[in-house]
């Protein structure tokens, strides 16, 4: 595994494109054609199946390092992801053991079949073979997620180079749920039968937001529809059955059960770009309705009854069999509009209407009304446009409503972890009540390095109580936190819940006293919630 | 027994001798343990310091009353006797040791257990109670053995020069800029240094330590004067016009953080090398048990998970809020 492990440290040292793609095409220049499926699958999601429980690793490691839990669980908090915490928790590797990627993928399989003592047996003596990062990189297998700053992009740009295949064509091929089990270099990169999946999807377009109208020239070229609040998905009907993808390549079929009847109505080769939403009475409901729906594997038929969902449908990309992404969005809507009127109301299906414009003046007053229809803004798409892979500039724009912001105290800091382990940057906030202080929601991300390293100085200084990793701080400074959504919650002392906040800026300017307060909270519970 | 140190607001304070150590606020007494800025401030009365630590301070601190004293030199003030010992920090910092009545107390400063072939090493007291800094006071911190260290930062630079880079290496004016220039393999190329460490070397060599040669980075100075070079630059000065001179570069930095790979990776430098003048986790537990100390003040860094740690070891393990950011805090 030395050298997977040195390809990982090139492009984990790198922040530079051209190098980390270099160092790929390297390896797969080198690799056996197994390392080089598993390298593809692992950087891109695909990880082996779990054999050993994340908590049973927790105590094989703080029971060889000679921590108690709680130790290795403050560790774990500071690294922030639990293999590489493995690694450097444990006493220094007595051998050091060089077998391929593969060797050591089916070496996991293998323990996956033993009962458990084996299976720590097996553990412990993988972490004895392998040292600094040949031993994080083997628990990064067992514990999943390879996040390491390869993007499929680069990875199918490397790919290119050395197979001379064209980046989109790859970037398909590298598609849905596929495994180094399932398919062979031979089947997935060299063959030419991009459907030979049935499940496959096509990568999704998606938009950059919106920076000015001058570049787009005659409003007549554009067409405009709502950019609906739910989860963006990919419809596939083929051979008689259907797949449900997200945005994330997430299989998401059985979490919505009642879209399986669209196989009645749709015609087999077809596949539709849309919108998962929570829909009743012909109107979308809140994302919080659809929330409930999100994370569950199977569903209650009470549920399905107070969410029920429906694919909101963009566009087209498969008809009849046939790719159509690069027919123009105009002919693509065209079929979309006479399959969808084919399908009976009663099914969950509907048509993204195209909204009616003159002028962008039109649009802004539509964008307006975005939040009352549980809209998150408006798509703008050029009619004569194919539909292209990835986040392109140019024929696709989104135009988000701005988000909903009030200005909080900082009352608690906490070391971040990860990037920001020697950072104070997650923050709690409260509103003011009469003299009172209450908490409302957490926030991260939002402010530079600069400021970011300014707080943390200053939280060292004027640290008032420490309850554990958490510092109470003065309520001295004022921040404008920037959210999608709130909603009621008895949970929280404060009565809601925000969704997705961040700090939009720090408010130096402002002093503590003039921080919104609990009652203009509740005024946007009443307006929004 | 009353105590022989308390915790104010002005710093670590001795009753019985009447004294501070390395106090934040201005004092008319205050022992140095080292010439960090964080330790070492403006504005007291009288400074007493070992001789390896006077030279740093007075370039630092201008024109200041100060006494110096030898390792291990027994010294009676007030009702105390202290004496100072080495800490293996930097060159010349010191353990403080202080006794009043037969109980003896020791305050750390910042110290590692390992050699770095510079500063002297570290030497352990025994003592009833120990102050200790506990930057790095977490298992996952554990520093690469010194030869194995040496040999990265040699490869590295060798690497860079061979491909035509300059080697950029950040690390921090007093201490880790100097025990670095130590270990690198000086035929590999020219040595070039940014103001603030070329400053201190010139101090160091002053007060009889050895350095490889290196020249001071100035308006004339790029990568085709000096081909091949290693330019050692305190870590702010990296990624800023200054560094743009030196044409094609590789840039690294020198730290105890960069066991993170979290870390590693916000700093975005080409290379982390896990090097530190504090003690790892392993120095800091072997240096509490060497003092035979049973009463535990941990000053800065990891403060509240390594006073459980030391509750769970049989300590009598407390937490003092001081004004120390430990010279890594910001690295």
């Amino acid at each position: 595994m030395k050298d997977f492990a040195a390809l990982f440290s090139r492009i984990d040292e790198s922040t530079k494109t051209s190098v980390k793609t270099a160092a790929l095409a390297d390896y797969f220049a080198t690799a056996t054609p197994k390392d080089r499926l598993w390298t593809i699958a692992l950087f891109t999601g695909r990880r082996p199946k779990r054999t050993i429980t994340a908590t049973r690793l927790r105590i094989w490691a703080a029971e060889v390092a000679g921590l108690p839990d709680w130790l290795f669980e403050e560790s774990y908090s500071i690294v922030g992801d639990l293999a590489e915490t493995i690694a450097l928790v444990l006493p220094p590797a007595n051998l050091d053991v060089d077998q391929p990627l593969e060797y050591w993928i089916n070496y996991i399989k293998f323990l996956s079949a033993l009962d458990d003592d084996a299976r720590k047996k097996g553990i412990l003596a993988a972490w004895d073979s392998l040292p600094g990062t040949e031993r994080f990189l083997f628990t990064k297998l067992l514990t999943g997620g390879f996040r390491i700053g390869v993007s499929a992009k680069l990875i199918t740009r490397a790919l290119a180079q050395s197979t001379g295949q064209p980046e989109p064509q790859l970037t398909h091929k590298l598609m849905g749920n596929w495994t180094p089990d399932t398919a062979t270099w031979e089947t997935l990169i060299e063959a030419n039968d991009p459907t030979a999946d049935q499940s496959r999807p096509y990568p999704f377009y998606l938009a950059h937001q919106l920076d000015g109208f001058d570049a787009l020239g005659d409003p007549a070229d554009w067409s405009a529809e709502r950019k609906w609040d739910g989860i963006r998905g990919q419809l596939i009907v083929r051979g008689g059955t259907h797949h449900l993808w997200s945005r994330g390549e997430d299989l998401m079929t059985d979490r919505f059960p009642e879209l399986a009847q669209l196989t009645d109505y749709l015609p087999d080769g077809t596949v539709i770009d849309g919108e998962i939403l929570a829909f009743t009475d012909e109107t979308p409901l809140s994302f919080n309705a659809l929330q409930k729906r999100i994370g569950r594997k199977t569903v209650p038929k009470k549920l399905l009854i107070e969410a029920p969902v429906i694919v909101m449908a963009y566009d087209l990309l498969e008809h009849a069999g046939k790719d159509i992404r690069n027919a123009t969005l105009k002919d693509r809507r065209a079929i979309l509009e006479t399959l969808v009127a084919d399908v009976p109301k009663t099914a969950p299906l509907r048509l993204s209407t195209s909204l009616p414009f003159q002028t962008w003046d039109d649009l802004a007053n539509a964008r307006d009304q975005s939040r009352a229809l549980h809209a998150e803004g408006l798509m703008l798409k050029r009619r004569d446009s194919p539909y292209l892979a990835g986040r392109k500039r140019g024929d696709w724009w989104k135009w988000k409503i701005d988000p909903l912001t009030i200005d909080a105290v900082m009352i608690y800091a906490q070391a971040g972890h990860g990037r920001r382990a020697n950072l104070f940057t997650d923050y709690t906030f409260a509103v003011r009540d009469g003299n009172d202080l209450v908490p409302f929601t957490k926030a991260y991300s939002g402010l530079t390095d600069a400021e970011f390293g300014e707080i943390t100085a200053w939280v060292r200084k004027n640290t008032l109580q420490r309850f554990g990793p958490v510092r109470q701080v003065p309520a001295h400074h004022v921040f404008e936190i920037a959210f999608e959504g709130i909603q009621a919650s008895p949970r929280h002392k404060s009565g809601v819940a925000l969704r997705f906040p961040r700090m939009l800026r720090w408010r130096r300017d402002k002093p503590m006293d003039q921080a919104n307060t609990l009652d203009d909270l509740k005024e946007m519970l009443a307006t929004y919630g | 027994m009353a105590d022989v140190l308390t915790f104010t607001d002005r710093g670590i304070y001795c009753p019985a001798g009447d004294f501070y150590i390395d106090p934040w606020k201005p004092v008319d007494r205050a022992l140095i343990t080292h010439a960090h800025s964080d330790h070492a401030r403006p504005g007291m009365g009288r400074y007493l310091a070992t001789k390896g630590t006077a030279p740093v301070m007075r370039h630092r601190l201008g024109d200041i009353q100060l006494q110096t004293i030898n390792y291990g030199e027994k010294r009676k003030i007030g009702d105390a006797e202290v004496s100072f010992h080495p800490a293996g920090h930097v060159p010349g910092s010191a353990q403080i040791r202080i006794a009043v009545k037969g109980e003896i107390w020791v305050v750390s400063g910042d110290y590692k257990t390992v050699a770095d072939g510079l500063s002297e090493p570290f030497e352990p007291v025994p003592c009833h109670a120990f102050i200790t800094e506990c930057t790095f006071g977490m298992p996952i911190f554990k520093w690469t053995p010194e030869d194995v260290l040496t040999q990265q930062i040699n490869d590295w630079w060798a690497a860079n020069a061979a491909a035509g880079k300059t080697s950029i290496l950040g690390a921090y004016a007093l201490g880790k800029a100097q025990r670095l220039l130590t270990t690198v393999n000086p035929d590999t190329g020219p040595i070039l240094t940014h103001g603030a460490i070329e400053a201190t070397n010139t101090v160091l060599r002053g007060q009889g330590i050895t350095l490889p040669d290196t020249t001071l980075v100035t308006p004339d100075i790029t990568h085709k004067t000096h081909p091949g070079a290693l330019v050692l630059a305190t870590p702010s000065a990296l990624g800023t016009t200054w560094a743009r001179r030196f044409g094609p570069t590789s840039t690294a930095f020198a730290s105890g953080w960069m066991a993170l790979r979290g870390v590693r990776r916000r700093r975005a430098a080409d290379r982390g090398f896990i090097v530190s003048d504090h003690a790892d986790w392993d120095g800091l537990n072997a240096a509490i048990k060497a003092t035979g100390a049973t009463k535990i003040f941990a000053t800065h860094g990891y403060t509240s998970v390594f006073q459980r740690w030391l509750r769970d070891e049989g300590y009598d393990a407390h937490i003092v809020t001081t004004d120390y950011q430990g010279d890594e805090a910001e690295e």
